[in-house]
């Protein structure tokens, strides 16, 4: 970070149409809120000078969040307050802006800080197995390993997705039941909530169809404690609001 | 936001559903019991090359700035999505509302080119719309289509209910209008149309008759009701600096071919090369104000968040206060980290002093369009382009640090002959010469790269080409063998790159564009076929075409290659585009004696778009000839 700068961390949500809106997409059309809300971002140097900002755990197309964030660089801030406002009137349907805290000089950025992802799960057709949600999830808890085999454009590689699975448990979110899953979303070890669920059903021996998913990331979550003892913290628990 | 006409599994399944689901930035929703009128705007094609249309931003914008119209858009379902919507029956619908289009008033068809019309038949069989206008009911909406392809409908004329001839900033309030009007009073679609044409601009198709003669060409073609006029005459803002400019334009959230914001400078222009259409069609040229422009930057690219702003004309260098506007976008642009998209300037230490600030010089290359290899044939077409002119631009340039030079040519010129074709191979080799003889060595940072494509001439509609014949796909590829082989020859072939279109496509588009209505059936079957985006070379299929020409018996030679008189009755005849047919023959006569003739600026050549009294042709010429902007643009290349 440059001499003067401010580096600010903003948590957005993303809701309704929006969640088919991509990554990339999604950068580009913060790039622009900033631009049409005036704010004093700071730019690269070179020939084509870009905003700096770097995100957290890139969501995937068709998920909606309510803990979103993304790091970006101020040339100047008038308050938190003014920068929620101010995006807010830029938004389209569907996306809001949370906060915006600055953060602490030498704080690491979100992308490399982000240890966890909660999800809120719920079925399109209200699906719920005989035998109730509750003792499946203990049921496949109770496995010793659950192995998957992930591939990629360059392998296949056999991984446990056991160690990674922070929380399982049904959930009244919302006051809809649903279930909630809290996961590995680090850049090493990352787990998309629909793996989990297609060993769950696996399991249970019926077949898996991803659209009949509903999700929603409920928070990106940093880990302050240690990899064996982890204890975690939402991102944007650090930094102040101004 | 309403929910979406689309169910998840099938968005998640289609290439970027962000096509589909509207909600962009700047985007119009409207409570739909508001207003009186429901109408979408479409493009017939892919959603990101729809978007990038600055003609339908104007309109979009113009319409839904009336209170009692609400403005949709909607594009061409890509082949996977439109897989699905024929397999699950799902209605085409508008963006905004994302409800079926069948149900509103107008679809409004903007037509930029000829290889997109079996995409408007796509369009209305998704919708459940008719194809034919006569066989519309009551229910269905009034089809329009209106752009550069109306101005000869012919082709698809009897799918439209009407077309609209000219700039769409001027009379769509009437026609609307009259259409609310005419539903109070419980008129009929067909008492709606005869009503309109008493409008300038509106073409009826089906209120007009044609009669063929026995060698196939056009005997009459007559009003058959008292109300269409024999004559639909095109329409054009007069006040161009004031006319309607959409401020706060809809922002794509997928990246779209034009994702930036476009200030259009000028419409028309003043150089009449006679292979160009628009170059007819939008004239006179007609400026804006320098200090309207400026605060269309500054207020779009608050408005957007756009990261680019470029310039839109037919020929950005004619505008008279280019050097201001330009010195002003490079500095509010650079406060705001902008970036300045320069369209294709004439090469010259303005521009090039320009580019220099605006681009990084390793990454850009200039353009030359000589149009045609040889000077005489450059006058056969009226290019004011020299080859003094080129090889002084590109030692400029070569000076200033650039590498990269990309030249257009046009093959199957009138009048056109080997050496000509020769002409482009020398013309390239003479631009490397220059390259090594201004740069020396040790200051060469990087090889000379010459990019050489060519286009296949294709005679278009009101221009003085209009009779001339076009060459059939042997005699294109034939020349473009021939172009490759005088490159080839040369002794900086290795420098030269040579690329050249497709010819079977221009074939067909040569066939579209001075088509007649015998043609339309032609375009049904190819559709039912199977024939879509054809302007897309993976979707094209040639061999689908010439089935279905031969199937209806319709001989492309009869449109493209036959001779025509100068008394044939064409097609567009009917129409009047604002320069006389009397013109258009004296620039033919002076073509085939290959005389050049001045610009608009320069003298006037009585074309007739003066009976609009307004732009170039009542401009006080003095102001472009005064000494300093001469010397600022650089007459010199013209
Ligand atoms: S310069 Fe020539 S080719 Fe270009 S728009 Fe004008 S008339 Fe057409
Ligand atoms: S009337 Fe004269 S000045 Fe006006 S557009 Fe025609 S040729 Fe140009």
């Amino acid at each position: 970070m440059s001499e003067g700068r401010i580096k600010v961390r903003i948590k957005f949500s993303k809701h309704g149409v929006m969640r088919f809106i991509g990554h990339l997409d999604i950068m580009r059309y913060f790039q622009k809120v900033f631009r049409r809300a005036e704010i004093d971002i700071a730019y690269s140097q070179g020939f084509s000078p870009h905003q700096i900002m770097s995100f957290a755990a890139p969501l995937g197309v068709g998920m909606e969040s309510d803990g979103e964030y993304m790091d970006v660089e101020l040339c100047s801030i008038n308050s938190s307050e003014d920068i929620v406002n101010r995006m807010n009137e830029q938004m389209a349907d569907g996306m809001q802006v949370l906060s915006a805290r600055v953060l602490p000089d030498g704080a690491s950025n979100a992308m490399a800080s982000v240890a966890a992802a909660g999800y809120y799960i719920r079925f399109r057709d209200s699906f719920v197995p005989p035998q109730g949600w509750r003792k499946v999830i203990e049921d496949f808890m109770s496995q010793e390993q659950i192995l998957v085999t992930k591939v990629t454009k360059k392998s296949e590689i056999q991984m446990d997705l056991k160690p990674g699975i922070y929380d399982f448990k049904v959930s009244s979110h919302d006051c809809t039941d649903c279930l909630y899953l809290m996961v590995n979303a680090s850049s090493s070890g990352n787990i998309k909530p629909a793996m989990v669920l297609e060993e769950v059903y696996k399991m249970l021996d019926i077949p898996f169809d991803s659209f009949q998913l509903l999700i929603t990331r409920e928070d990106t979550y940093l880990n302050v404690g240690t990899d064996e003892k982890p204890e975690f913290l939402p991102l944007d628990l650090i930094g102040e609001i101004v | 936001m309403s929910e979406l006409a689309l169910t998840d599994d099938i968005l998640m399944q289609v290439e970027k559903p962000a096509r589909y689901i509207g909600n962009e930035i700047n985007s119009v929703v409207k409570p739909s019991f508001t207003v009186d009128i429901r109408m979408a705007m479409c493009f017939p094609d892919v959603y990101e090359i729809g978007m990038s249309h600055l003609g339908i931003q104007i309109l979009y914008d113009m319409f839904n700035s009336w209170d009692d119209v609400w403005c949709e858009r909607v594009y061409s379902p890509w082949p996977d999505l439109d897989k699905i919507m024929r397999e699950r029956q799902i209605p085409l619908f508008g963006l905004e509302s994302q409800e079926p289009i069948k149900y509103l008033d107008f679809i409004g068809i903007t037509l930029q080119y000829e290889m997109c019309y079996t995409n408007i038949l796509q369009v209305l069989d998704l919708a459940g719309i008719p194809f034919y206008a006569k066989a519309r009911t009551e229910e269905d909406p009034i089809i329009m289509g209106g752009g550069p392809c109306a101005y000869n409908p012919e082709p698809i004329a009897d799918f439209f209910d009407f077309f609209y001839i000219g700039e769409g900033e001027t009379k769509y309030r009437e026609i609307f209008d009259l259409y609310k009007e005419n539903k109070e009073k419980g008129g009929t679609r067909i008492d709606f149309l005869k009503k309109i044409c008493s409008i300038q601009g509106v073409y009826v198709p089906q209120f007009y008759d044609v009669t063929y003669k026995e060698d196939g060409t056009i005997g009459s073609m007559l009003p058959n009701i008292p109300e269409a006029p024999v004559h639909v005459t095109k329409n054009m803002v007069e006040d161009f600096d004031r006319v309607s400019y959409p401020m706060k334009p809809v922002v794509p959230f997928i990246k779209c071919t034009q994702d930036r914001v476009v200030l259009e400078i000028q419409r028309g222009c003043i150089r009449g090369c006679r292979f160009c259409q628009a170059g007819q069609l939008y004239r006179p040229v007609r400026e804006k104000d320098v200090d309207t422009l400026k605060r269309y930057a500054v207020e779009m690219l608050k408005n957007t968040g756009h990261e680019e702003i470029s310039l839109s004309s037919l020929s950005s260098s004619d505008y008279s206060k280019l050097p201001e506007l330009i010195d002003f976008l490079i500095q509010s642009c650079g406060e705001k980290k902008v970036n300045i998209s320069l369209p294709s300037l004439r090469i010259d230490s303005f521009s090039l002093d320009v580019m220099n600030k605006v681009q990084d010089i390793k990454k850009s290359s200039l353009t030359f369009a000589p149009e045609a290899g040889s000077q005489r044939l450059r006058n056969v077409i009226n290019k004011g382009l020299t080859e003094e002119n080129i090889l002084h631009g590109a030692q400029m340039a070569f000076e200033g640090g650039w590498t990269r030079v990309k030249l257009y040519f046009m093959l199957g010129l009138p009048t056109e002959t080997s050496e000509d074709i020769a002409g482009i191979g020398d013309l390239a080799n003479k631009i490397a010469a220059t390259f090594f003889d201004v740069v020396p060595k040790e200051k060469r940072r990087e090889q000379i790269q010459i990019v050489v494509s060519t286009s296949f001439f294709i005679p278009k509609p009101f221009t003085p080409f209009q009779w001339a014949p076009m060459c059939s796909a042997e005699q294109f590829l034939d020349k473009a063998y021939e172009t490759r082989k005088g490159i080839t020859s040369q002794l900086n072939q290795k420098r030269i790159k040579y690329n050249w279109h497709e010819a079977d496509v221009s074939v067909l588009e040569g066939v579209f564009a001075r088509g007649d209505r015998r043609v339309a059936k032609v375009i049904l079957s190819a559709y039912q076929k199977g024939c879509i985006f054809d302007a897309w070379s993976e979707y094209y299929r040639n061999d689908l075409w010439m089935e279905a020409f031969e199937e209806n018996q319709v001989s492309i030679d009869f449109y493209n290659t036959r001779i025509r008189s100068l008394d044939e009755i064409l097609p567009w005849d009917i129409l009047d585009c604002g320069v006389s047919k009397e013109f258009l023959k004296r620039e033919w006569e002076n073509a085939l004696q290959e005389k050049v003739s001045p610009n608009c600026r320069d003298k006037c050549n009585g074309c007739g778009a003066m009976k609009y009294g307004c732009g170039v042709c009542v401009a006080d010429r003095s102001i472009y000839n005064d000494e300093e902007t001469i010397a600022k643009t650089g007459e010199v290349l013209a």
